[in-house]
């Protein structure tokens, strides 16, 4: 199968290592990877702030760049609920309407496409570690995937899962948000650390990069050895 | 102060106080305990939310037809309906009431109609007594607040500082044993209900097949209140309303579960009319007083008219991570949370209440809990939308007008991430300080640096 991989902005920008484990698990299955040139962004920053008028345009373009794909894979649960459930309500009584649910039927979360889509759990990887799994929010709620993480890291030699307490509490990213209240954001994203902490993992694991982001911002200022890692790389590792 | 700087302010005290953060965090992990315990004994949850969703939707949606019959029924049985389309009326009409009656005092069980209105603001005023009935509610009168939370008035206070306060006002003596505590405030509160000219009560549902009001309690208080003074009054929202009675049968057990984490309260109470000839109790006379105060505007928007199913359990309040790290009195408003954050903008003014909305990540827990299974946090994002295009800040517009002609062009985009590289050395000189441009983030957490090779250049140097 060929699998258009959209790596979303941040990853693109801040956390390849999680874009490039991405394409080496998807090729390793025996699956042609693209990446466009054109996907950028997929427009949430603005949809989320309220501005719709200005994150279509940005909307209307990764549809066009995605609307011939067999596949689309997304790395972040986040971006991947933008374009599953949101492009629909964007494009709502729009030209663009049709193609959006098109493409919406044909696009999976990472994790999600592996396990439901193509059915497959064990990557042969293997990672000695004793970690923690953080639920994003949108891939949790917006997308449903409790389990397709879980059952990857089940598969992975010598990992440990131990879960937190607080594992489907927000971390308090939230994109604009934790920009716009930082104060908030800040105590939620301590409450997500104190929980992490309590399981004395070395790992967070998440599928959403942008959490790890705002998770491994706090851990780094108070010093904490604990470490974040995204989903794909602990798959990548042999 | 606006209620935007109000906000900003009070949630800078609020998200670090780590006391409050305490507090909070017990007193909601026992409620979750109890909570799921009752939503296990039901056969299938998520079936009984869909029915309640179903029960809420004939209702709201055919409101018109639902509160005549409601009103008829009262009326047959002797009871005096009175309309209400904004506060200030519903605040005229209990006043003619109490002014009819030369009352001096007023008993009133647990409404947040009351504090949505503003009551005892316009009772006390008007010269009247008035006492709150309710144990938390009692306790926050006490001590001049609003309630900090629609189900547990008082859930932020530990039981040391409510035994000072019932010192300090009811000359009682210390201790901080629940159950003596209870006592001092029963004792204080038998002698009212005695006296008061006048029994006020909101209600929990409002059963348009007979006429009835459902009052649903722990303390006895609302009984107490409706049976013994001469004139009852209830002031009742028009979304309260259910179709049949046999709803309540879903119902109560429903705002139970969700609302205290109890299989039913303590009291379940049914009110159909004053009382009756050859009826030796009971109120000699009954008002009640439907209120719309903006609520048929959120009737009027079909996106967002699931937000009058809510039956007020507070479901969405104690999952909110929001709500949890700023607490109630944060949100300057009668009903806080998730659910105020949703209905606040469309009762008071989306410009004015726009930034409740904002103040949300959107995680979805609340709407993952919601009985009623109201979507709160994509109504946020819809009040987003709406005050975004009513009124756009000019600074946000540009940039996003920016961000998006960068976003649809390629290589704007690769030019605006060189440029951030360069950049991103000089902001670390600067970091948390004023000159910081990302200070708002950087002051609390660090910023990953910029990888030398980005995605797309690996991908490119690869092929």
């Amino acid at each position: 199968m060929t699998i258009t991989l959209f790596i979303p902005c941040f990853v693109d920008a801040l956390f390849p290592r999680a874009g490039i484990s991405m394409v080496q698990v998807l090729e390793s299955l025996g699956h042609k990877v693209v990446c466009p040139e054109g996907l950028t962004c997929c427009g949430q920053p603005p949809f989320n702030s309220g501005y719709w008028d200005e994150a279509r345009p940005v909307a209307a373009k990764v549809l066009e760049q995605l609307k011939g794909a067999e596949a689309v894979v997304i790395g972040s649960g986040s971006c991947g609920a933008m374009v599953k459930k949101f492009y629909p309500e964007l494009f709502a009584s729009r030209p663009e309407e049709e193609t959006a649910k098109k493409v919406a039927a044909r696009t999976w979360e990472f994790s999600d496409f592996l396990v439901s889509k193509l059915g497959v759990t064990d990557l042969g990887a293997s990672f000695p570690h004793k970690v923690t799994f953080h639920d994003g929010c949108h891939g949790l709620r917006e997308l449903g995937l409790k389990k397709p993480p879980r059952a990857l890291l089940g598969a992975v030699k010598g990992l440990e899962l131990v879960e937190m307490a607080e594992a489907e509490t927000c971390c308090g990213f939230g994109g604009t948000f934790s920009a716009k209240f930082p104060m908030i954001s800040t105590a939620m994203g301590e409450v997500k650390c104190a929980s992490a902490k309590e399981t004395n993992a070395e790992y967070i694991v998440s599928n959403d990069s942008s959490c790890l982001m705002h998770i491994q911002g706090l851990l780094s200022r108070q010093g904490s050895p604990l470490k974040t890692i995204h989903l794909a790389e602990v798959l990548s590792q042999k | 102060m606006t209620p935007v700087s109000q906000f900003l302010k009070d949630a800078r005290v609020m998200a670090a106080d780590l006391r409050h953060r305490k507090i909070i965090r017990t007193a909601l992990g026992n409620y979750e305990i109890a909570r799921d315990k009752r939503k296990a004994s039901f056969q299938d949850w998520q079936g009984a939310r869909q029915l309640a969703a179903e029960t809420k939707w004939e209702a709201v949606n055919h409101l018109d037809k639902h509160l005549e019959s409601f009103a008829a029924k009262l009326e047959a049985r002797g009871t005096k309906v009175h309309w209400a389309s904004t506060a200030e009326q519903a605040r005229e009409i209990v006043l003619g009431i109490v002014k009819d009656k030369k009352a001096s005092s007023v008993i009133k069980s647990k409404a947040m109609t009351s504090e949505e209105i503003h009551l005892n603001d316009a009772l006390e005023h008007a010269g009247l007594k008035v006492v709150e009935s309710d144990l938390g509610e009692l306790i926050v009168q006490l001590r001049n607040e609003a309630p900090y939370h629609i189900v547990f008035p008082s859930m932020h206070l530990t039981r040391d500082e409510i035994s000072e306060l019932f010192q300090r006002e009811l000359g009682s003596a210390p201790t901080n044993d629940p159950e003596e505590l209870t006592m001092i405030a029963r004792r204080a509160l038998r002698k009212k209900y005695l006296t008061a000219d006048i029994g006020i009560t909101g209600a929990n549902f409002a059963i348009a097949e007979t006429g009835m009001i459902s009052i649903t309690e722990n303390e006895g208080n609302a009984r107490l209140t409706a049976a013994l003074p001469k004139t009852m009054i209830s002031l009742v929202g028009i979304e309260k309303v259910l179709p049949k009675l046999e709803d309540l049968a879903l119902f109560l057990p429903m705002l139970a579960t969700m609302g205290t984490g109890q299989a039913l309260t303590c009291y379940n109470t049914m009110y159909g009319g004053p009382r009756q000839p050859g009826e030796t109790d009971g109120p000699q006379e009954w008002h009640v007083v439907l209120l719309d105060n903006h609520r048929t505007e959120l009737l009027a928007d079909a996106e967002q008219r699931d937000a009058l199913h809510c039956i007020r359990c507070g479901a969405c309040l104690n999952v909110c991570p929001i709500f949890r790290n700023v607490g109630g009195h944060t949100y300057g408003t009668t009903y806080s949370g998730p659910i105020g954050s949703v209905i606040t903008p469309h009762l008071r003014g989306l410009q004015d209440w726009k930034h409740l909305s904002s103040a949300s990540s959107l995680c979805g827990a609340c709407t993952e809990t919601c009985p009623v299974k109201i979507d709160l946090h994509h109504h946020l994002l819809h009040n987003r939308r709406n005050a975004a295009k009513g009124k756009p800040s000019f600074f946000e517009k540009l940039t996003y007008k920016i961000f998006a002609m960068a976003a649809s062009r390629p290589t704007l985009w690769k030019t605006g991430l060189a440029l951030a590289r360069i950049g991103q050395p000089i902001q670390r000189l600067v970091k948390g300080t004023a000159l910081d441009p990302a200070k708002s983030w950087t002051k609390t957490r660090d910023l990953p640096p910029l990888a030398k090779e980005s995605f797309k250049d690996w991908w490119r140097n690869r092929k």
